[in-house]
């Protein structure tokens, strides 16, 4: 009993770690999407920042450095679909995805130049990285049942990155539902003639949405390089950028239910990982395939029957034109 | 004019050495992994460029990035007179059945897979005797009773390596549990890092304390997670022992890296031949390493067990299954 409780709360413990590039990512996805912009981008926002912050953090030994780095590059990149996007007036989908290819190929390419292995960057040493952080009491508390497990395995012992990741979430719900950039940043998204009729500048407002998306991307990408891997590795995204924006659409375009089904697809590739090989009792051995496929299968049952329809920003991916 | 003669004599000799010496024209085709994936591919890279150091000819190389490549790959290749080419890895099988059919004189050598033409060389390995050495070495050094194994792509050959594995394992300990996750059914699953790491903190949260990866770059993911977690693991294809000192308990070493040496060699030497070579451990195909990096990780004991079962394998005392000759592994 004790075992399984224990197994679960790892589970948990799991789920937070895999979840975390996708919270920041769709995080970032919502400012960028609220404000009208379509952001297919994510994915390539946070391989470019992956790499910077795995090259500086290698180069200068400081996964701060790395961070800052990540950052500057995945909002320079943002503000390029921005460009293209708010200023070019052109298609949202093409910038983004043009950004997708121009990053896998250039991290490589620059990696290639730099670091002559491949397009990786050399392993990073512990103090190069974020790594655990072991909340005070965590061993004296850890006798206590249930509490004490809770806050050793499930609280304790994550690096820095997963709490910001984490705190980023009310902080979101904060700026765009409490402050005034928040309801520009709505509204913008919604109806730009009127933000524009109040004399607000919408290309203004969707830029710096633009910087809000930049700065949570960069932090996703310098997480998986810096902080869950030590290292950049070719691709090393692996398609996380789309399930970030899956997982803002399946919520809504809201922090909360975006947060939530970013925990719902950690969750489920952490039991994938434990349910592999197990032989379950009536069932037998359950085929690799057959999870691995899990995930995307209830994403489906769950999209087509439980959460209704996803409304969209009603002005996303229109570019604004003040006059006809 | 008598020192135009010799030195007219000296051009021809250097010239005709020049043309001996280029009597080949080597490539290499990698596979998805990449050649700096620290284990196959990298074994390969690190077997040419021996080859390359030592008699200075140069070879083509492309690293194939998606799986349409390979056939390009390998017919541009030997379009452009290359010979002999190395197809890398299982993959390549199929394309490189299709251009060896086109390019008969041209000489293909594959490792990892059986391709059987005329002009092919087929090199592989007794995965499943190296495993189960590392498996026995896993057994002994676990405190837990309990160990893990994560593969790369979820296909026959990676099986093979996880049933020799788990045959050491028992063999070494009757009693311990053995935690199987392989990382994908794409090859994207060789290079995968991540994923490789939280599947192999999935079976340390489970008990595993000793786990062996056959997974390509995505190991390099998997050594990073024990390192973290302060448990030990395995590598293989390559000496990986290098990569954490201190964690990593041995590797399961697959001597591509002479593999690839040997085709370019024997083809410059005249003496390479088509057909099927297997190299187990009688042949030092495969192995597990001992160097600086492990020796404080191996005890004597160890050691003496795992050289014992070494030598009772090639005696034939062990017979170890082959999940490939029946694709199961009952044994």
């Amino acid at each position: 009993m004790e075992e399984a409780f224990l197994l679960s709360v790892l589970t948990l413990d799991a789920t937070l770690r895999v979840a975390t590039p996708l919270v920041l990512a769709s995080l970032a996805g919502l400012f960028a999407e609220r404000s009208g912009i379509v952001d297919i981008g994510l994915e390539g926002k946070m391989l470019g920042s992956a790499f910077a912050a795995a090259a500086v953090a290698a180069v200068s030994g400081s996964a701060w450095l790395g961070l800052v780095a990540g950052i500057g590059v995945s909002i320079a990149l943002a503000l390029l679909h921005g460009f293209a996007c708010i200023t070019h007036r052109g298609n949202h989908v093409v910038s983004g995805v043009a950004i997708n290819i121009l990053t896998a190929g250039l991290t490589v390419m620059v990696g290639i130049a730099w670091f002559s292995r491949g397009g990786q960057t050399p392993a990073l040493p512990d103090g190069a990285r974020f790594t655990a952080i072991v909340w005070p009491g965590a061993q004296a508390l850890a006798g206590i049942p249930v509490f004490g497990t809770l806050y050793k395995e499930l609280l304790s012992g994550h690096n820095i990155l997963v709490y910001v990741a984490f705190l980023a979430v009310p902080l979101t719900w904060w700026v765009v539902y409490r402050t005034r950039f928040g309801l520009r940043l709505r509204a913008v998204g919604e109806h730009p003639e009127a933000v524009d009729s109040a004399g607000i500048s919408v290309a203004g407002l969707r830029y710096r949405a633009m910087i809000c998306c930049g700065v949570l991307c960069g932090i996703a990408g310098a997480y998986l390089s810096t902080a869950q891997n030590a290292g950049f590795g070719r691709d090393m995204t692996a398609g996380q950028g789309y399930i970030a924006l899956a997982a803002l659409i399946f919520g809504k375009w809201r922090p909360v239910p975006a947060m939530l089904a970013c925990l719902l697809f950690g969750f489920l590739d952490a039991i994938a990982a434990r349910l592999q090989g197990v032989e379950l009792p009536m069932i037998g051995a359950i085929p690799v395939q057959f999870i691995q496929a899990l995930p995307y299968v209830l994403t489906v049952v769950l999209l087509a029957g439980f959460i209704g329809k996803a409304v969209a920003p009603r002005a996303i991916g229109e570019p604004y034109v003040k006059e006809r | 004019m008598k020192r135009m003669l010799i030195a007219a004599g000296l051009a021809f000799v250097m010239a005709s050495g020049a043309a001996g010496a280029a009597e080949i024209k080597p490539a290499v085709v990698f596979d998805m992994g990449g050649k700096f994936d620290k284990s196959f591919n990298e074994g390969i890279y690190n077997g040419l460029e021996k080859f390359r150091k030592e008699t200075g000819i140069a070879y083509r190389e492309f690293e194939v990035t998606n799986e349409t490549q390979r056939e390009q790959a390998l017919r541009r290749m030997a379009q452009r007179g290359s010979d002999p080419v190395i197809a890398v890895g299982f993959a390549q099988a199929p394309a490189l059945e299709k251009v060896a059919r086109e390019f008969p004189d041209t000489r293909f050598t594959i490792i990892d897979m059986v391709v059987d033409l005329p002009n092919v060389q087929s090199v592989v390995f007794k995965e499943h005797e190296g495993s189960f050495l590392v498996g026995v070495a896993a057994a002994m050094a676990s405190k837990t009773g309990k160990v893990g194994f994560v593969g790369g792509m979820d296909i026959p050959l990676i099986r093979k390596f996880a049933c020799g594995y788990e045959q050491g394992v028992l063999y070494a300990n009757p009693d311990a549990e053995i935690f199987q996750n392989m990382t994908g059914t794409t090859p994207s699953a060789w290079n995968n890092p991540t994923k490789g790491g939280e599947l192999a903190r999935s079976q340390f949260d489970r008990g595993a304390d000793v786990v062996y990866a056959a997974a390509g770059g995505t190991g390099i993911g998997v050594y990073q997670a024990a390192k973290d977690s302060g448990k030990l693991a395995i590598g293989v294809d390559s000496n990986q022992n290098y990569l954490h000192p201190g964690t990593m308990l041995t590797s399961m070493t697959k001597r591509v890296d002479v593999a690839a040496y040997n085709t370019f060699k024997t083809a410059l030497d005249g003496t390479w031949k088509p057909g099927i070579q297997v190299l187990g451990l009688a042949e030092d195909g495969v192995g597990w390493a001992l160097d600086e990096h492990n020796r404080d990780l191996v005890s004597a004991a160890m050691k003496a067990k795992v050289e014992q079962a070494r030598t009772d394998i090639i005696a034939g005392k062990i017979k170890v299954h082959d999940y490939m000759a029946d694709n199961t592994c009952n044994y």
